[in-house]
């Protein structure tokens, strides 16, 4: 899978789960601050981009995922 | 006594029934003598004993909750949401002028999110635990419904659920009523809600052979009091009501419904499911409510029973009414919402006061359909088939729940207040 793909997966993950548009959503976007996620919000997107992408994420590293970029970061890294 | 105790009234009201999504609506269907009942469509329950429900119809959440909150939400919870809604919009409350501590919340369900606990025990059984969604215990819990009423209106006063299985929207009326009078609140939104109609608690009422199995005429399957009645008819839905002093309802010039005037609650003490055989604690609870409401058993005209249709509650109640009004039993009318709403559980006890005051305000007694062949054993008025004009200046709602939880109000008419 390509970076542009992984990225258009993890841009359709928030969209589902935080009910906010495309574009809405940048590369810096903070998930708490940006779109608006709580602790539960935290961890079910976390669930998702395992469940997507077929990783397992640690919650030391789930915790150092702040932004978009860094999630896309992880799982292209992964 | 002594000290004079605060009136408490009814000022708004909410109903999403299986025959009506509107209190307007619930109120037509009961008229019209409407069934609710028809084959489940929320799964295949071809292997079920039952296979019908009283299902909410052409219902969609959409409509009234938006997607991401209500994705957050089991059912049972968007129900409470929609019926406190229409409750308190009703009430015309001006929420932005009532100190936020002094509006509270008691909101009940009997058993609670039945539909996340299927899906989210599925999902652990096929992915394991790393797999249970971190929303599934705040969807799960009984409570939540209360709480979320409570942050989408901002309301900071007394907050929790009761849950008495299906007498626990009753016991939250009840306890709105003394959070008022003590003074703990000034307006309590308060009520149930239930979304039952799942594989494991269809199957679970089924093995307690609490369940009609008609399976071949849903909309003849409730039948309280007839003599081929052969259980109860499960439902889903809510009903919410507002309650405030009769002394901020009259500043105000809202409308009241009624005056929420006895309440009673008692236990049988008797047995896990059964009812006690002569209505002991239903008997009870009609007493200590009419005690409370300093009126005499001949000031109710009409009673909205717990009516299930099961073969031995039907006859315990009755038995226990004749108990408590002697021959005044035969002059008061009598009758089950059950046989057209099926039985909403946690919520049936709401739904039917919201039946009395509506009865009241009306003055006509909604009907039990499906009384093909009256029970020999039921000699009482149980308003067969068609509604009836009549005066009702009090009346009283009995709901009973499995635990042998007994909970009866008396309403007395807002028209005359």
């Amino acid at each position: 899978m390509t970076e542009a793909e992984i990225k258009d997966k993890v841009y359709d993950i928030i969209v589902s789960k935080m009910g906010v548009n495309k574009d809405q959503i940048k590369p810096e976007s903070k998930f708490s601050d940006d779109l608006g996620a709580d602790s539960l919000d935290t961890v079910e997107l976390i669930m998702e981009l395992e469940n997507e992408f077929d990783v397992q994420i640690p919650d030391e590293d789930a915790e150092k995922i702040g932004t978009v970029q860094q999630a896309i970061d992880y799982i292209v890294k992964k | 006594m002594g000290q004079e105790q605060t009136r408490v009234v009814v000022t708004g009201i909410g109903a999403l029934t299986p025959i009506g999504h509107t209190k307007e609506a619930f109120w037509d269907a009961l008229m019209k003598g409407t069934s609710g009942g028809a084959p489940i469509t929320y799964f295949d329950a071809t292997d079920f004993a039952t296979t019908f429900a009283c299902e909410l119809k052409n219902f969609s959440v959409e409509d009234y909750i938006e997607k991401r909150t209500a994705d957050r939400m089991d059912p049972y919870c968007q129900y409470a949401i929609v019926s406190s809604d229409q409750a308190l919009k009703d009430s015309g409350l001006d929420l932005e002028a009532i100190d936020p501590l002094r509006i509270g919340v008691v909101h009940g369900s009997g058993i609670g999110g039945m539909t996340i606990y299927d899906q989210q025990f599925r999902q652990y059984l096929n992915r394991g635990p790393r797999r249970i969604s971190p929303f599934f215990i705040p969807m799960l819990i009984p409570d939540i419904a209360a709480g979320q009423i409570s942050m989408r209106h901002g309301l900071m006063g007394p907050n929790y659920a009761t849950a008495s299985a299906c007498a626990t929207s009753l016991h939250a009326i009840m306890d709105a009523f003394m959070l008022i009078r003590c003074g703990m609140a000034d307006y309590m939104v308060c009520g149930g809600s239930e979304a039952p109609i799942t594989p494991m608690s269809v199957g679970g009422f089924n093995s307690a052979r609490a369940l009609s199995t008609a399976n071949e005429n849903p909309a003849k399957a409730s039948r309280p009091y007839d003599r081929d009645r052969d259980g109860f008819v499960m439902g889903e839905g809510a009903g919410s009501l507002i309650l405030e002093s009769l002394e901020t309802a009259k500043a105000r010039g809202a409308k009241i419904y009624g005056e929420l005037v006895g309440v009673g609650a008692t236990a049988d003490a008797h047995h896990l499911t059964a009812p006690h055989p002569e209505g002991k604690g239903a008997m009870n609870a009609m007493k200590t409510a009419l005690s409370i409401a300093g009126i005499k058993p001949e000031d109710i005209d009409y009673i909205n029973t717990h009516g299930t249709a099961t073969p031995l509650g039907d006859i315990a109640e009755i038995t226990a009414i004749k108990n408590v009004f002697g021959d005044h039993a035969k002059k008061l009318s009598v009758s089950s919402t059950k046989s057209m709403t099926g039985h909403l559980l946690g919520a049936a006890g709401v739904v039917e006061s919201i039946a009395c005051l509506l009865a009241m305000q009306n003055q006509t007694v909604p009907p039990t359909i499906n009384n093909d062949n009256i029970d020999p054993q039921i000699d009482l008025d149980i308003t067969p088939n068609e509604p009836r004009k009549r005066k009702i200046e009090y009346a009283l709602n009995n709901g009973f729940g499995f635990g042998g939880h007994n909970a009866s109000l008396i309403f007395r008419n807002g028209s005359s207040l």
